[in-house]
């Protein structure tokens, strides 16, 4: 530990570079997160119940404005870098040599596959007015 | 100082921090796929909607509700120790304050999510 006081979220690194800025995009993320994942939670949770959002009302109700899909598009490139730079940290923990390799190559080929599949459906899928 | 601290509640915020993380990001992985099948195959997407609005996915829901808020929380406690190094001696205060907000804000919350089960899913 070369930190003097963090002990709870990852040591801030020294040196600078790379590392350094990635974990200031974790916590930057993750301030972000905090506002949009837990405001996405309650959206689908509290004000509306998962027993009527079928994929036409996703297409008339919840994403038939602009503001909402670039809330969620900004959501889910919020997610990927803090859970996919998050599970690396996680990785590099208990995984090493070969085998880290290997994982971290499938971890980000899902992320690419997330990427695409999410920003895809989001920014396609047509708007269908309610009727 | 730091072995007290590694054994205990410092231990479980970072242990509950990650095993949360993780949580979260497997339901994410499962969440952008379902999301997809709005577009791919709206089909699909109902039949597995039909899961979470049953009584297990609104139990798995609240778990996940549960450690999202938790990540969330114990997140800004460590932001906030990160960024002002001298709160660090308050980390245990800060960490049942976490707790304090997570009760408060958690269990009404809960409850919306699982009252469904006894009285009937809205139509």
């Amino acid at each position: 530990m070369s930190g003097r006081y963090s002990r709870v979220g990852r040591t801030r690194p020294s040196g600078g570079g790379l590392e350094l800025a990635i974990w200031y995009l974790m916590r930057l993320t993750g301030l972000g997160l905090f506002v949009l994942a837990l405001s996405h939670f309650l959206i689908v949770h509290v004000i509306y119940d998962p027993a009527e959002q079928t994929a036409s009302w996703i297409a008339e109700v919840r994403w038939s404005s602009l503001f909402w899909r670039a809330f969620d598009w900004s959501l889910l490139m919020l997610v990927l870098f803090h859970g996919f730079m998050g599970m690396r940290t996680v990785i590099v923990d208990y995984a090493s040599g070969r085998a880290r390799l290997f994982i971290m190559s499938g971890l980000y080929l899902l992320g690419l596959a997330l990427f695409v599949l999410g920003t895809l459906v989001v920014m396609t899928l047509p708007v269908v007015p309610k009727g | 100082m730091l072995l007290r601290y590694r054994g205990r509640e410092g231990m479980y915020a970072w242990a509950f921090h990650r095993i949360a993380g993780v949580g979260v990001w497997a339901f994410v992985v499962l969440h952008v796929i379902d999301i997809y099948l709005v577009g791919g195959n709206p089909e699909a997407y109902d039949e597995l909607l039909q899961i979470y609005a049953s009584p297990i996915g609104r139990v798995v829901e609240t778990v996940l509700g549960a450690a999202l808020l938790y990540h969330a929380l114990n997140g800004l406690r460590i932001i906030v120790m990160d960024f002002w190094p001298p709160l660090t001696r308050w980390h245990r205060q800060l960490w049942y304050l976490c707790w304090v907000i997570f009760v408060g804000v958690g269990l009404p919350v809960a409850y919306v999510i699982l009252k469904p089960i006894w009285e009937g899913a809205p139509t």
